[in-house]
């Protein structure tokens, strides 16, 4: 044995030698861990309905993930964590009474379909969750859009323990009937005049995770602050939202909702720091990031004013998805000497 | 964004863990002569050396043993006195097997004889300074090991103004030339004079991280002694730059000092700058004053793996082994034993490798703590690499290309101006051995070239 130790084996690798701490698995749970406060608010507000969408959103995806990795004898990448996140995000999409079916075929989608048909984590064009949602709501018109009334407990509500069969139009969709409704009678700004702070903390209709501006942006921050993510498409993202939807507010005097209003409603924060933010599926340097967010960004107010959803965002990001090619391959960094 | 806060920085680099502080306050210490050195007959970049003795020969410390071809080469000399054993290919910390010169060790360590010393150095032909070098075996200590009479002869037309000494010394564990600053200030100030007066520029910069006041408080002082005492003015300024790897690359050095960009492909003299390493100037001057030729430099022994972690004054070809049983040993089973720093040192399979000139420190990872590349996974596209390149290149890129072959895309996409300091693989949450992509890609385009497709 002596002699063995003699002769030990070196471990020799390629420079460098040392590494950073933060590895792919990391990178997942910071974000699933800002995750948490917009969650909360989401089952607060929507009661355990919410929690089982989540709960059955993540689950299905992992189980998916597993399954088609066993099946095609691929390396596992359960325990990466990109497959649970991709279930949160999904869930957090989604109204808090679809049904548990739906999330299922949500999670195959996202996860088989757009994901790892494509080559797996890293090659995927589209974002997986955003995708399912875009799918569900074209298939599941009727599910998507009906969204249980918020029933916050400080206010004196109960816990909701059961599907709520007491829904109520989101803002955005109240906003977008007079719109086509074309009926000048009702106004706009009736529907607009809801009280800030609800739309701040989240008391109002929507998906699960999209509510509560407040509880999206300690994610974001944290996100931020841990570096994570960069400012750059969020920032670009929210400002030409507001830009645009200012824009096309004074074009359209009676007929338009408010910016302030634009911001606060619908899926836009949610999108901008969470969905438009997924480094696979968006430009990979800072310029072409402040360019994907500033189309994201135009792309939601556009349909917002002008197209028959009455929410953009997931579409807006799909569409620039498919653009990020393109962005990386024009907006490359000056090298250095070069 | 340049001029806000007047950082002495460049874009990209990264903040590395430090990890000096177990060797940055210890002096340099000698140790034992040997009982035999190993002398590799290729310590440079060029045509290696041709041995000047046959085995059996008795050989001087510092008598010339081996001498190369041509200009871009180099020579080296016995670090010992002694008989020479054996003239055949050794382990080399390049990771192959290179032609040596081992010579035993007759315990005397005498001189070889007449040491030419020149009191009045200052005063000698920039031509002679340049034989004096070469023939002192003197090359960048830095690691790149590249000639230094060579370095020092640049075309006429190139008006060269600047001469930079780096002491910057980015990578982590290494102190060998922080302590040399300290410990031999005034020898480093006389040998960029020398460098200076070889160059005929009036002004020269040593450019030293920020972590290392000390050294630049003794440098400074150094300096304005050296100013009082009657000799021919010459510029020098210290420059402290921000901490920031990799700080101690040539081109980001000018660029942190003098705001130059060193042109994609070109060289340092292309701006009208020299760069040389703290260590080189020290060699510079040994050779110039004492006709002493380069036989001998500091090396840091560190690690979690060396009980003693120490600056070492080595001669040249002293075994890994030796050194580190004069450190105590190690703590612990040795994982890796790496020469050079952990971001662009080789880890070496043996520890019978010698020190060669361009060794500054050997960095030893005990059992358990060394990182493994084992597997890694696909791009996540999380754009670290990028961000943090300081050669402002898309190192993602080059891990693509590589899996799918497309040697000749890589090349568009600016793969040689990689100086493979490392980040992109430090950074990389997906574990990517992206320094190995990009070299294995760049030996391919060399194929190709040669084979003439290029």
């Amino acid at each position: 044995m002596e002699k063995d130790k003699e002769i030990k084996m070196l471990l020799v690798t390629p420079s460098p030698h040392i590494r950073a701490e933060e590895s792919v698995k990391d990178i997942m749970y910071s974000v699933i861990f800002a995750l948490i406060p917009t969650s909360i608010a989401g089952i607060y507000f929507f009661g355990i309905p919410a929690l089982v969408t989540i709960v059955i959103a993540t689950l299905s995806s992992m189980l998916f993930e597993f399954t088609y990795q066993k099946m095609t004898g691929g390396d596992e990448t359960v325990s990466d964590g990109s497959a649970l996140l991709t279930g949160v995000l999904l869930g957090l999409n989604l109204p808090s009474g679809f049904p548990w079916w739906g999330t299922i075929v949500g999670s195959f989608f996202a996860i088989v379909l757009v994901k790892l048909l494509f080559g797996g984590l890293g090659f995927n064009i589209f974002n997986p969750a955003l995708a399912a949602r875009v799918f569900l709501l074209i298939s599941w018109p009727l599910q998507m859009t009906t969204f249980p009334r918020p029933a916050p407990l400080l206010a004196g509500e109960s816990f909701r323990l059961s599907v709520d069969t007491v829904t109520e139009a989101t803002p955005l969709t109240a906003v977008k009937t007079i719109m086509l409704s074309n009926d000048l009678s009702k106004s706009i700004e009736s529907v607009t005049q809801i009280k800030w702070f609800d739309l701040l903390i989240g008391n109002r209709g929507g998906s699960i995770g999209e509510v509560s501006a407040i509880a999206l942006l300690i994610g974001g921050v944290y996100m931020l602050y841990r570096g994570t993510i960069s400012w750059h498409i969020p920032l670009s993202f929210i400002v030409t939202t507001g830009v645009f939807t200012t824009i096309f507010y004074l074009l359209n005097p009676g007929m338009s909702a408010n910016p302030l209003f634009h911001l606060l409603n619908g899926g836009l924060f949610l999108g901008a720091f969470f969905m438009a933010t997924d480094y696979v599926t968006s430009p990979i340097e800072k310029r072409g990031m402040i360019i994907f967010g500033a189309g994201c960004g135009f792309l939601t107010a556009l349909i917002r004013q002008y197209g028959s959803y009455p929410e953009g965002v997931s579409f807006a990001i799909l569409l620039m998805n498919i653009s990020v090619p393109l962005i990386d391959k024009y907006l490359k960094k000056r090298k250095f000497g070069g | 964004m340049v001029g806000i806060f007047n950082k002495i920085a460049f874009r990209g680099g990264i903040h590395l863990p430090d990890e000096k502080d177990k060797t940055k306050g210890l002096s340099i210490q000698t140790i034992p002569i040997p009982e035999r050195v190993v002398i590799p007959l290729s310590q440079h970049t060029g045509a290696p050396c041709e041995p000047l003795v046959k085995v059996g020969d008795l050989v001087k410390k510092g008598q010339k043993i081996g001498e190369g071809k041509g200009n871009i080469t180099s020579t080296v000399h016995s670090s010992i006195s002694g008989k020479v054993i054996e003239i055949s290919p050794h382990p080399h910390p390049t990771g192959n097997n290179i032609l040596s010169i081992i010579v035993e060790s007759d315990g005397k360590d005498e001189w070889v004889d007449n040491l030419k010393e020149n009191e009045d150095y200052l005063s000698i032909e920039p031509e002679k300074l340049k034989e004096i070098i070469r023939n002192a075996g003197i090359v960048g200590l830095g690691g790149a090991q590249f000639p230094t009479h060579v370095k020092l002869s640049p075309p006429k037309e190139k008006g060269i103004e600047y001469v930079i000494l780096n002491g910057a010394e980015c990578e982590p564990f290494i102190t060998s030339d922080h302590r040399l600053m300290i410990e031999r200030s005034s020898e480093i100030i006389e040998g960029l004079k020398i460098i200076m007066n070889i160059l005929s520029v009036k002004k020269g910069f040593i450019g030293i991280e920020k972590n290392k006041l000390d050294a630049i408080s003794v440098l400074k002082s150094t300096i304005k002694q050296s100013h009082t005492d009657g000799s021919r003015k010459f510029e020098i300024e210290v420059v402290g730059l921000d901490v920031k790897y990799p700080q101690g690359s040539e081109k980001h050095l000018i660029k942190s000092i003098l705001k130059r960009e060193v042109p994609s492909g070109k060289l340092p003299m292309d701006v009208g700058v020299v760069v040389n390493n703290i260590g080189t100037a020290y060699a510079v001057y040994n050779a110039v004053r004492y006709g002493k030729p380069l036989i001998e430099r500091v090396v840091t022994v560190t690690g979690n793996g060396i009980k003693e972690p120490q600056n070492l004054l080595v001669r040249i070809g002293t075994s890994l082994d030796f050194l580190i049983q004069n450190c105590g040993g190690f703590t612990d089973e040795p994982e890796k034993v790496i020469m050079g720093g952990p971001m662009m040192g080789v880890a070496q399979y043996t520890l019978k490798v010698p020190v060669i000139k361009g060794t500054s420190g050997v960095v030893v990872f005990s059992k358990n703590s060394a990182e493994i590349d084992g597997k890694y996974q696909s791009c996540i596209r999380c754009g670290r690499c990028i961000a943090n390149c300081p050669m402002g290149i898309s190192p993602n890129l080059y891990g693509l290309y590589f899996e799918r072959n497309m040697v000749d895309e890589a090349y568009a996409s600016n793969l040689m101006d990689c100086l493979e300091c490392g980040i992109c693989a430090y950074a990389c949450p997906s574990n990517r051995p992206v320094v190995q992509f990009i070299r294995q890609l760049k030996s391919e385009v060399l194929k190709k070239k040669k084979s003439g497709k290029r």
